[in-house]
């Protein structure tokens, strides 16, 4: 199982993109998807990626919602600013000491802050633990930094249990 | 335009207010692209148009072919999550070509670069 399935999520992922792409179940279909799902995540094993052990399912749906939800409510917020009178806003840079060490959870990490209008990724220290971000309309650096540790670090970290 | 006539008119209100939003959405990524002086603060504007511009107009492609064809027309969603997925590396990429040139040139303000911090 592991030597001809190395990813089963990944193919299983493919699979359901090609069908999706073909969008058709026809046999041929089904089997040039089989071929691409077995085919692929076996060059994927290749570059070594770091072992992924995902704890719960749970939590990732609920920081998936999470994500969602706050990503509408920037985008507002962001629409707002864009549209006002008002001068320029008071923007920063903002340095967070993050817990976090697996690279999955750095990269999720690094999708969520810059994926959401307002806060992007900047520079991040592995060796420090040290990250660095934009955020957009910075009212308190102290607040912000505890918002990203606390609604998308903690369950980061709880799903990839670390 | 035939085939769009046999959409319900509260599904094309639906629909086209979607459309309008995402339209909308887009509009003001680039006009906070246009607005915006840093260009720290130009970077975060885009954002509006892959997110939730790009959610708004899915849910309308989702919705309109949903009803016109038989089934569920869920192909768009890949667009969504694709892009969801790309687009902040690419944001991530110009932003840090931004702080090296930045670093290079000694603009006051910046955040270390990585590799000093490394030393």
């Amino acid at each position: 199982m592991k030597r001809w399935l190395p990813h089963p999520l990944l193919s299983f992922a493919l699979l359901a993109m090609w069908l999706l792409l073909q969008h058709s179940l026809a046999p041929t279909d089904v089997l040039l998807g089989l071929i691409l799902a077995g085919l692929i995540p076996r060059l994927w094993a290749r570059l070594e990626p770091p072992a992924l052990r995902l704890a719960s399912g749970f939590v990732a749906l609920r920081l998936a919602l999470r994500v969602a939800g706050d990503i509408l409510w920037s985008n507002l917020m962001v629409m707002r600013r864009i549209w006002s009178r008002r001068a320029e806003p008071a923007s920063g840079f903002v340095t967070i000491p993050l817990e976090l060490r697996d690279p999955w959870g750095l990269a999720v990490l690094a999708a969520i802050i810059s994926a959401t209008p307002g806060t992007v990724w900047v520079s991040h220290d592995a060796r420090r633990q040290l990250l660095v971000i934009h955020v957009l309309e910075l009212v308190d650096a102290a607040t912000s930094a505890g918002t990203i540790k606390q609604r998308y670090e903690r369950p980061l970290m709880e799903i990839l249990q670390c | 335009m035939n085939a769009l006539q046999q959409l319900p008119s509260w599904a094309a209100v639906l629909v086209a207010g979607l459309a309008l939003m995402s339209a909308v959405l887009a509009f003001s990524g680039s006009l906070g692209l246009l607005r915006f002086r840093a260009f720290y603060q130009r970077a975060h504007a885009p954002t509006l148009g892959t997110t939730a511009g790009v959610a708004c107009m899915v849910g309308a492609v989702v919705l309109c072919f949903s009803l016109l064809q038989d089934g569920l027309a869920v192909r768009a969603l890949l667009i969504g999550v694709l892009l969801l997925v790309t687009a902040p590396i690419g944001l991530l990429l110009v932003v840090r070509a931004a702080l090296a040139r930045d670093h290079l040139a000694g603009t006051p303000g910046i955040p270390p670069w990585d590799d000093d911090l490394e030393e």
